[in-house]
């Protein structure tokens, strides 16, 4: 399997804080991999790291040549335009597409079709819901053709049926194109169990475990791993 | 007492009775206070939005020195300006001193500092909070600027008000390098300064209400304006045909 990234001994520091230390994590195409871990474990500024949105303090980030990345956040950011022209800039400013604003509205109007949102791309984008919204920024990150899709707690914020959508258009896309890898932060181990093939475990910026899905939710071996992410998984939280 | 609800009385008058000395006066207020705000607007949304989102060595130097300037007196601009225009100055050769474009030079220099402070606090704030989702976007600088400014367009426009309030309500800056001069370049400030002076107060006092209620239909009008904005991103959730219904 060819490797997408490669992080070797990374460490990102805010002067005192140290959200990740020492992480060496490698991705490869088609893995679908979650993080896990409590609130600040340093997820989120991993998945940064490894999209380039922030430069590790030490240590180094490989990528594959030409790797294509998007990453849909928690909480995705629209302008106060249509959900159509949103989506449609999202696009044109892919670089490595490089679409005229016609080709960008027309690539919209698909990427809204696949996600049930064509009713909707009128609608100014502040008006969406939490589920629109997640579905809209799912669409536009899926529409730029990613190797890799980083996913940053994408059904956090979102009602029972919300989430159910949501995740549901994240396994059809990747049943779609097995070669993407995926990776996700989820507090959801549910969701980690029915979307992830490997499970990163973080403890205070720490990587205690990285194992295949069925071993990491086997309680016995990811004991011998971690006793910490053993603990973790079955909610006996110190 | 007799004599402030006389020179009430008065100025209501000269209002109500459209007295072209005083209406001349105003229109030029207006004039000279909108093209000052346009082009400090023009000028200062784009250097504080970028400001708002680039990051480069000495920044907060710069913020400092921009927040400092908020405080800027106008008399001091006018001096500057004064200065600047004057037969010796450097820039004396235009010939601009007490003229309409000398006082709108003025007053420019003077909004400048707080547009472009005002702007780059509003920016930066909205690139803190969404700025790296327009990074994963591929947006670079100078695009997140215009994106997030543009976004934040009615927090900007009350900033573009907030501008237009000082320019028209300041009296040092167009004394200076205006000169007061009778149908040339006398606004309502200058104006209202001088007839004080004189003792002609229900004229001060009818300008004075004329320049406050410039102001209160301004902000009556941004009002009105938001009001719409939101009624019409309401509209747009609304399905097709109840909007109209």
């Amino acid at each position: 399997m060819q490797s997408w990234v490669n992080l070797q001994q990374v460490s990102v520091h805010w002067r005192a804080v140290h959200a990740l230390e020492k992480v060496s994590l490698t991705l490869s195409a088609g893995e679908r991999v979650a993080l896990i871990g409590s609130n600040g474990s340093g997820k989120s500024t991993l998945l940064r790291v490894v999209h380039g949105l922030i430069a590790p303090t030490q240590g180094r980030v490989e990528y594959a040549a030409s790797l294509r990345q998007a990453m849909l956040f928690q909480r995705p950011h629209l302008l106060r335009m249509s959900a159509l022209n949103n989506m449609a800039l999202g696009l044109w400013l892919d670089r490595q597409q490089r679409l005229t604003w016609a080709q960008a509205l027309k690539a919209a109007w698909v990427a809204l079709a696949r996600v049930g949102l064509q009713d909707v791309a009128r609608h100014n984008g502040r008006t969406l819901s939490g589920g629109q919204l997640q579905r809209l920024a799912l669409a536009r990150a899926w529409a730029r053709q990613p190797q890799l899709l980083v996913l940053d707690e994408p059904t956090a914020s979102l009602d029972p049926y919300a989430k159910r959508e949501v995740e549901a258009l994240i396994h059809s896309f990747s049943q779609n194109r097995p070669d993407v890898g995926l990776l996700f932060a989820s507090h959801n181990l549910g969701q980690v169990k029915r979307l992830a093939s490997r499970v990163v475990y973080l403890e205070q910026g720490r990587l205690l475990a990285d194992l295949p899905v069925a071993e990491f939710f086997d309680s016995e071996r990811l004991r011998a791993v971690s006793p910490k992410a053993q603990s973790f998984v079955q909610g006996e939280l110190p | 007492m007799t004599s402030f609800s006389d020179s009430l009385q008065t100025a209501f008058s000269l209002i109500l009775a459209l007295d072209p000395a005083l209406w001349a006066v105003v229109v030029r207020s207006l004039c000279v206070s909108a093209t000052a705000c346009t082009f400090a607007c023009l000028l200062g949304f784009a250097v504080g939005a970028f400001w708002g989102v680039h990051r480069f060595r000495g920044r907060g130097l710069v913020i400092g020195v921009l927040n400092t300037l908020l405080a800027l007196p106008s008399v001091v601009v006018g001096l500057v300006v004064y200065l600047l225009l004057s037969r010796s100055g450097p820039m004396g050769f235009l010939g601009w001193l007490f003229s309409f474009k000398a006082m709108v030079l003025a007053q420019t220099i003077l909004l400048l500092p707080l547009v472009t402070a005002l702007t780059r606090q509003i920016v930066q704030d909205a690139e803190n909070v969404h700025g790296e989702q327009w990074t994963s976007l591929g947006a670079g600088p100078g695009l997140r600027a215009a994106l997030l400014a543009w976004d934040e367009r009615l927090a900007l426009l009350t900033v573009a008000v907030t501008a237009f309030g000082r320019a028209i309500a300041e009296v040092g800056a167009v004394m200076i390098v205006g000169g007061n001069i009778d149908g040339f370049t006398r606004v309502m400030t200058t104006a209202i300064a001088l007839e004080t002076s004189k003792g002609d107060l229900p004229l001060a006092l009818a300008l004075g209400g004329v320049l406050l209620a410039v102001v209160g239909l301004l902000h009556a009008l941004l009002a009105a304006l938001r009001c719409a904005a939101v009624r019409w991103q309401a509209s747009l959730a609304q399905p097709l045909t109840a909007r109209f219904l």
